[in-house]
């Protein structure tokens, strides 16, 4: 038996029936980190020492009693802007190279409850501001299907690690399409839940009306099982909805589509994507048919103004967010300044990268006194249009069916120097986060190089049962996820 | 050329919340630097908001007593600016939608009564403090403040001199401390208050360029520094010169305000609706709920004084001025029906020891049942008014009840008749002079023998009992002779109450009202010499028990003659 070969529900049985010990999980993902880590470069921290006096603490608490919580001994990875009491939480960034959170996130808190073990902390776009992890301070990381490629970003650490199963499953955050993108490129699954389905207390905040933190995974039942342990109301965070969890699993059992209409928006079809991509998807939608899904064209107009919209309203947001990052209480602190506009004015310049720096000038010129009304103004209006369009498509359909990403992932370098190119890839991604909306990103096929290729979902708010549900009857109905990466 | 003085003030207010706005950190003043912090007070990252209930009630409760309509939906936003003591590098307040508007508080100007209307009051956290130490490299920053709530308060420009401005501030300030929602301690900088002003050619309608005025502390700085920068704006255009929009600080030492930044350094501070915090849907409902909890503001508690208790305006605007007092007095009058003798112990004994201990009413070692008691013993004759006073500070700082202390002193009156027998056959063996007069009908003597006994027993005869005895003793004269003849009348020689008329500032009447009362005629019999109603008398009395502090006859002439 290869334990990292297991999908994370598979292990979550072993481990409940007592067939796998704590400390077996941790050893031999320690075994097959130490073999393609240094390829796939997927962590930033690890923390194997721990993760295995934890597992040997577990395993002796379990002696003669065996009540296992769901994510019991489950051996994950954690991407590196979610706090984690005790353990560096860096953001991909020099100004918190030294930062040890004194507290969990909620949703760490969650998984602590229960027992899991943290293999360590993911690679990430500088705070979670790119789509290639290119913008990482401490470099990027790979493709495990390719290793000149790019493993998309922000949550490309994560969805690396998934990939190379160099974890069981990771959790991830998405505010664009950070989830969901590098999920497609990597060929793993990554859900954003609804905006507030999942606390974001503990997240460091890129732009707060757009975070989510979800799960990467390597098939939709471990997408439902992890979001089962993390979704909930937080009385910490104010935007998190007093809405009770479901079942996921018990969404699953239906292996069909029938009764479920799939809205296909004809502007996700349109200039710019990949002859490939959208042959691959086009397929997708043709087999949710098969398997009893009704399809229909739907019209989603305002999706050509999400990527400016996105692009104001969250760098508005991320220009007031890292203002706290002023090298007076934590984090990096220039030296030798003299006085105080010269602390900050280093400490910024030499603690973040170009593409931080870029977004957080964008964010304040949309806020600046006389051009708020132009942009950041006109951003939240076109913003509530855009939920309108998705409230109005909602009323046809129960699902919309929609590529991931315009092409399948891109060669390093190959955008790194055109960030309206770069922002281009999170195109089809946007809207969900705009509009608040549940989506996830499921793969579908390969490009003729050899490249994952994923189709997305996306559904109402706090319906991620019928999203798990068709994600779940599709990916049964097909082998892709049979398919592993060679690493070389 | 005339100008007009315009002024609109902002008062910062200091809720007084248990906890921060945004997280449970407590709110103590004088705690040790950053030891009331925790990742959210300190901005670390990934920390998210809360708001504070109790914070959004006292809002809610001000807003209401501050005559202003409350926001059913209310928007937290982010006031973006760089600054050590300001952890998130952004200041959570409100901007469009605060939480109170459009309200109003009245004061009293130069010309009557004033409204001053209050623009809006909105809820916001306070920054932390920049600390420099002198001899210390470098800066400190203490967190320990940044989160508490505060309610920045902001009027219309309708205050016209620094007298309205202070007027207005103090009011503010009593409505806020009454309600419980602010401790109003401008030293620790819970009620700060930053005045704006400008001038304009008297009956001009545009306003003229504002100056901000920062770094006041108290209501006399208030007033200086208005005054100040009023000579200081109206020498500047008498001289022909421009005013700039600045904000100015009031500098103690030299008497003067000077420019702290121009407008030019104003900042952008790039507000924007704090995403972190949805918007705050107050229900009807519950804003009606928060009206009840609005408690009767001073000016009308201190009416209900006037009309329920029979007080004077005087007294009963003492009384109100502090919620804590005014509590204390009613819990106490609940107790013991007799407003005024409660107020005189309440305004005089009480408020001494208080003021004497640094101590609030609230927190009062003498509890209303305890002050009742002590007030019982006197009623119930068992203890003069004169030693009740005496050991009041005892009570106060001892602990013990007003029982044991009189028990340990020995200070129970004597109106055992045995006794005080001996004392008056005594007092009159030495006055016989004053016995013969009384027998002859020289009414005015008795209180000149009543003070006697009463200092034969060194205070501790009853005097309501020894005036009754003496009577007895001397002939029964009083009891025999219902009405007095106005000849008589003329003929008698007024008792000695000069002394008295100074010290307790009776009006000629009031002294005539004592000398017939020393010589225990009744109301009637008063009414009859004085040819005035009764119910005269009884106002008169009721003056006279005011002045003198007392609460009965025997303890007006008490008073009166052991003065």
């Amino acid at each position: 038996m290869s334990i990292h070969k297991l999908s994370l529900y598979e292990l979550h049985e072993k481990f409940a029936a007592g067939e796998v010990t704590a400390v077996e999980i941790v050893r031999a993902y320690g075994l097959r980190m130490s073999q393609v880590e240094p390829k796939v470069k997927a962590y930033i921290t690890q923390v194997k020492d721990t993760a295995i006096a934890q597992a040997s603490a577990l395993d002796a608490s379990l002696k003669g009693w065996r009540k296992t919580l769901p994510m019991m001994g489950m051996p994950l990875a954690i991407k590196d802007n979610i706090c984690t009491e005790g353990v560096l939480t860096t953001c991909a960034s020099r100004m918190l190279g030294n930062f040890v959170p004194p507290y969990d996130a909620t949703v760490i808190a969650k998984l602590r409850a229960q027992g899991y073990l943290l293999l360590g902390k993911t690679n990430l776009d500088e705070f979670a501001m790119g789509s290639s992890t290119e913008n990482s301070a401490v470099g990027p990381s790979r493709n495990p299907w390719s290793l000149q490629c790019v493993p998309g970003g922000s949550s490309g650490g994560s969805a690396a690690a998934v990939a190379a199963d160099e974890c069981a499953a990771a959790l991830g955050s998405d505010t664009g399409g950070s989830i969901r993108q590098p999920a497609a490129f990597c060929g793993v699954v990554g859900l954003k839940p609804t905006y507030g389905r999942v606390s974001r207390y503990g997240l460091i905040a890129f732009a707060s009306s757009l975070d989510q933190i979800g799960p990467i995974t390597k098939d939709v039942r471990d997408a439902a099982f992890l979001l089962g342990t993390i979704a909930g109301h937080d009385p910490l965070d104010s935007t998190s909805a007093d809405v009770p969890v479901p079942d996921y699993l018990k969404a699953l059992k239906k292996r069909d589509l029938k009764k479920l209409k799939i809205g296909v928006p004809v502007e996700f079809f349109a200039e710019g994507l990949d002859h490939e991509v959208e042959q691959v998807v086009r397929a997708a939608i043709q087999q949710l048919k098969e398997l009893g899904g009704e399809i229909k064209e739907i019209q989603l107009p305002q999706t050509s103004a999400a990527v400016a919209t996105y692009y104001v309203i969250a760098t508005a947001e991320a220009s007031s967010n890292l203002a706290r990052y002023d090298g007076v209480k934590f984090g990096l602190r220039a030296k030798e300044t003299k006085g105080l506009l010269e602390l900050y004015m280093k400490t910024r310049q030499e603690g973040f990268g170009p593409e931080v720096k870029r977004r957080i000038m964008l964010g304040t010129y949309v806020l600046s006194a006389g051009y708020y009304d132009a942009y950041y103004g006109k951003a939240q209006a076109v913003r509530t249009l855009i939920r309108q369009d998705f409230e109005a498509a909602f009323q046809d359909v129960d699902l919309i069916a929609t590529p991931v990403t315009p092409t399948p992932a891109f060669k390093f370098g190959a955008k790194a120097d055109d960030p309206l190119q770069m922002y281009l890839s999170d195109i089809f991604t946007i809207s969900a986060n705009l509009a608040g909306v549940s989506a996830i990103s499921v793969p579908c096929g390969f490009s003729q190089a050899g490249l994952p290729i994923g189709f997305q979902l996306i559904g109402r708010p706090f319906e991620e049962e019928t999203l798990l549900r068709a994600a779940h009857a599709y990916e049964q109905s097909t082998q892709w996820r049979a398919k592993k990466p060679t690493i070389r | 050329m005339i100008y007009e003085v315009v002024i609109g003030v902002e008062v910062h207010a200091q809720l007084r919340t248990k906890s921060k706005l945004f997280c449970g950190c407590g709110t103590m003043f004088g705690l040790s630097a950053n030891s009331q912090t925790c990742p959210l007070c300190l901005g670390l990252p990934g920390t998210l908001p809360v708001i504070n209930r109790v914070a959004v009630e006292m809002a809610v409760r001000a807003g209401l007593a501050l005559n202003c309509t409350i926001s059913a939906n209310n928007l937290f936003a982010r006031k973006n600016y760089f600054y050590p003591d300001l952890p998130k590098g952004y200041q959570i307040s409100q901007y469009e939608a605060p939480i109170c508007e459009h309200g109003w508080i009245e004061i009293a100007a130069s010309e009557g009564k004033k409204r001053v209307r209050i623009r809006r009051a909105h809820l916001e956290e306070d920054a932390g403090k920049s600390v420099h130490v002198t001899g210390m490299n470098g800066s400190r920053v203490d967190l320990n403040r940044a989160g508490t709530p505060l309610l920045e308060i902001v009027t219309e420009p309708d205050l016209r001199s620094a007298d309205e401005v202070v007027a207005y501030l103090k009011g503010l300030r009593d409505v806020l401390m009454y309600l419980e929602v602010c401790d109003g301690n401008m030293d620790e900088g819970s009620f700060r208050c930053e005045p704006n002003l400008s001038l304009r050619p008297l009956g001009q309608r545009e306003f003229g360029t504002k100056v901000e005025l920062k770094n006041i502390n108290s209501f006399k700085f208030v007033k200086d520094a208005v005054e100040y920068e009023i000579k200081r704006q109206t020498k500047v255009l008498n001289e022909g010169g421009k005013i700039h929009q600045e904000t100015r600080l009031w500098n103690l030492d030299r008497g003067e305000t000077a420019v702290m930044r121009s407008k030019e350094e104003a900042h952008d501070y790039r507000y924007f609706p704090d995403p972190d915090l949805v918007p705050l849907k107050l229900e009807k409902e519950w804003i009606e709920g928060c009206r009840k909890q609005v408690i009767e503001l001073p000016a009308a508690r201190m009416q209900r004084f006037v009309d329920d208790f029979a007080l004077s305006e005087y007294d009963a605007g003492v009384l109100t001025a502090s919620k804590a007092v005014a509590d204390y007095f009613e819990a106490c009058v609940k107790l013991f029906n007799q407003p005024k003798t409660v107020s005189n112990w309440v305004m005089g004994e009480l408020t001494r020891e208080l003021n004497n201990s640094g101590s609030d009413a609230s927190a009062s070692p003498v509890s209303p049942e305890r002050l009742v008691d002590l007030l019982r013993l006197v009623e119930q004759g068992t203890i003069s008014l004169k030693a009740a006073r005496e050991i009041f500070p005892e009570v106060y700082s001892s602990g013990k009840t007003p029982e044991q202390i009189v028990q340990e002193k020995g200070l129970v009156q004597v109106s055992d008749e045995g006794a005080l027998d001996k004392i008056i056959e005594d007092v009159l063996a030495k006055n016989p002079t004053q016995a013969a007069q009384f027998k002859e009908g020289k009414q005015q003597v008795l209180g000149f023998l009543v003070g006697q006994v009463m200092k034969a027993s060194g205070g501790k005869a009853n005097p309501g009992k020894v005036n009754e005895l003496l009577k007895q003793k001397l002939g029964g004269v009083l009891y025999a002779r219902p009405v007095i003849s106005l000849e008589e009348l003329a003929q008698q020689q007024p008792l000695n109450t000069d002394q008295a008329k100074v010290k307790f500032q009776l009006t000629n009447r009031e002294q005539s009202v004592i000398e017939h009362l020393a010589k225990g005629w009744t109301n009637k019999e008063i009414a009859n010499a004085l040819q005035i109603t009764e119910e005269t008398v009884k106002e008169h009395i009721k003056h006279i028990m005011q002045k003198t502090n007392s609460t009965t006859r025997t303890g007006i002439l008490d008073h009166v003659f052991n003065s």
